[in-house]
């Protein structure tokens, strides 16, 4: 499985800027009132691609539906197509495949009721994985990468839910990684960080960026800025623009509401 | 600045009238607790003795012990519960984390409801014709548990699905995020924190089948029986119907007996709630979030 995973990753670094998700006219509605409107963006292969924009702007609702979550959500409707490796996922058999694809991190982390060290090793559990030491291994490289390793290596048996919330989060970057995801997803991931974690935070993204593809929803301009390599404009349910991060916090945009927001005159 | 005015010292006085209204109010209600168990303690204690647990009734049920009937009703309580918990802890689990909000649902929890808000002797007639008659077991262990346990279901099922409405939507999201099937999540966070919730209801449950009379008086709880039952199929002798023929069917009943018996009956019913309480602290000493 690892060695498989490499073998992709290699073929993926040829040809850079292939798309990895591809989006096209998507409308998300909740009982019938849209939430999303038309929104058609790619994300490509190992870029750090940004989401800013006020609330309800329908950036969560974005996520949800590129990892088919509209299944477990009463009333939420995904139009539109989303091709994720060129394959639409609308029309996946196994959407559970899909979903251990991309790894998410939610805005206030959750520490799942089980050990540190369970926490990690769930998601390879689910995958089957029952060998020991090949499990050890997930969990140290995994926390390790998450910047966490050094902090609870000597209390791996202790409750997750029961680290501080900077520590939790970056417990929850770590389970995401456990999936071996293509994919990392976070929505406002330093809502309930302090600045020190979530600078540690950002500098495990850009190691990782290297690795895997990563889409960072924020609500703080400059964390986009710091990070993003392309940024998109949310707002009020229409994805204003796509652009190069640069060109959009140099004042280089197609619509003004996108400086204004940059700028702080709202938002 | 600070003298109370007119006002101040009206709103005072009725405060500490309301106060002490709520008091007296809360102390009536270990009013009638004290002066039940008081009663039985005073009345009853001198009945219980080795003879009276582990004995057999004698002389028309005027001497002698208990044993048929505390067994009986330990054998009604655990069939019932083999029954009543898998299938209301499956029910719960399909209401909570399977099914969404609809027509079929709500037809479901109305019919939770009813069932919870029928009479005991209802039951009790429904247990004859489905299971003594319909079904055949007749008068036995098996029809008067399986009454038992019809009458129960709506506790277990509500207080489980609680249980699982207490364990934070977040964890659920994450999991399904990993790539987890519900049955993936269910089993392996779900459930292991729901635990302690579906225990507590299990354990209530047990107390309230331990007291019921009507729905076995019909279904396989008999008058006199001087054996212990052998299986499922047998009638038995149940405390809470030994009570009641102690104390108005049979002449010349010593007065301690009818006393005894409730004091034990009320004993097994009070353990297993002081069991529930403990278990239910424990379990929140050790809670996980």
């Amino acid at each position: 499985m690892v060695s498989a995973a490499t073998a992709v990753m290699g073929a993926n670094e040829i040809e850079v800027a292939s798309p990895k998700i591809v989006v096209r006219d998507v409308t998300i509605r909740y009982a019938g009132t849209p939430a999303l409107s038309g929104v058609s963006l790619d994300v490509r292969e190992h870029e750090v691609f940004g989401i800013i924009g006020p609330a309800n702007a329908g950036k969560t609702s974005f996520l949800k539906a590129l990892n088919r979550m509209d299944m477990f959500t009463d009333g939420m409707k995904v139009e539109g197509s989303i091709e994720f490796d060129g394959r639409p996922i609308d029309r996946l058999r196994n959407v559970y495949a899909l979903r251990s694809r991309i790894g998410v991190v939610f805005p206030l982390p959750v520490g799942l009721p089980l050990t540190i060290y369970e926490n990690v090793a769930l998601a390879p559990r689910l995958g089957g994985m029952r060998n020991k030491a090949e499990l050890d291994d997930i969990v140290e490289r995994c926390l390790t990468r998450a910047a966490l390793w050094d902090e609870v290596k000597d209390r791996l048996n202790s409750l997750g839910s029961l680290l501080s919330g900077g520590q939790q989060q970056r417990l929850t970057i770590a389970r995401a990684l456990s999936q071996q995801p293509d994919v990392l997803i976070l929505d406002e991931f330093s809502i309930a960080v302090d600045p020190v974690t979530t600078m540690r935070i950002e500098d495990v993204l850009k190691e990782l960026k290297h690795e895997l593809t990563i889409i960072l929803v924020t609500n703080l301009v400059q964390q986009a800025q710091r990070l993003a390599d392309r940024t998109a404009f949310f707002l009020e349910g229409e994805c204003v623009e796509v652009g190069k991060t640069s060109d959009l916090f140099d004042g280089r945009v197609q619509d003004s509401r996108t400086r204004d927001y940059i700028e702080g005159k709202f938002g | 600045m600070f003298e109370a005015s007119e006002l101040n010292l009206r709103n005072k006085r009725t405060e500490s009238l309301y106060r002490t209204l709520f008091l007296v109010m809360t102390l009536l209600l270990i009013l009638p607790v004290l002066l039940i168990l008081g009663t039985l303690i005073v009345k009853g204690a001198s009945a219980i003795s080795w003879e009276f647990l582990f004995g057999y009734p004698k002389d028309g049920m005027t001497a002698g012990g208990i044993f048929p009937a505390l067994v009986g009703t330990i054998w009604l309580v655990s069939v019932a519960l083999l029954v009543s918990v898998p299938l209301g802890v499956a029910a719960a689990i399909y209401l909570n984390e399977y099914a969404g909000e609809n027509w079929f649902t709500r037809i479901i929890n109305l019919a939770i409801i009813n069932l919870a808000g029928v009479p005991s002797i209802v039951h009790a007639l429904f247990g004859v014709g489905a299971f003594v008659i319909f079904f055949g077991f007749g008068t036995s262990i098996l029809a008067a548990s399986l009454t038992l346990a019809i009458m129960t279901l709506p506790v277990v099922i509500v207080s489980t699905r609680e249980s699982l409405r207490a364990v934070p939507m977040a964890f659920r999201e994450a999991c399904w995020n990993m790539g987890a099937t519900r049955w993936q999540t269910i089993r392996r966070v779900v459930l292991p924190n729901a635990v302690p919730g579906i225990l507590t209801g299990v354990i209530l449950e047990v107390s309230r089948t331990t007291g019921e009379t009507a729905p076995i008086m019909f279904t396989g709880a008999a008058f006199f029986l001087p054996f212990l039952p052998e299986s499922v199929f047998d009638q038995t002798m149940a405390l809470s119907l030994h009570l009641f023929v102690v104390s108005t069917q049979v002449p010349n009943v010593p007065e301690n007996l009818p006393y005894g018996v409730a004091l034990v009956l009320i004993g097994m019913v009070l353990l297993m709630n002081s069991l529930s309480i403990a278990l239910r602290m424990y379990l929140r000493g050790k809670k996980k979030w």
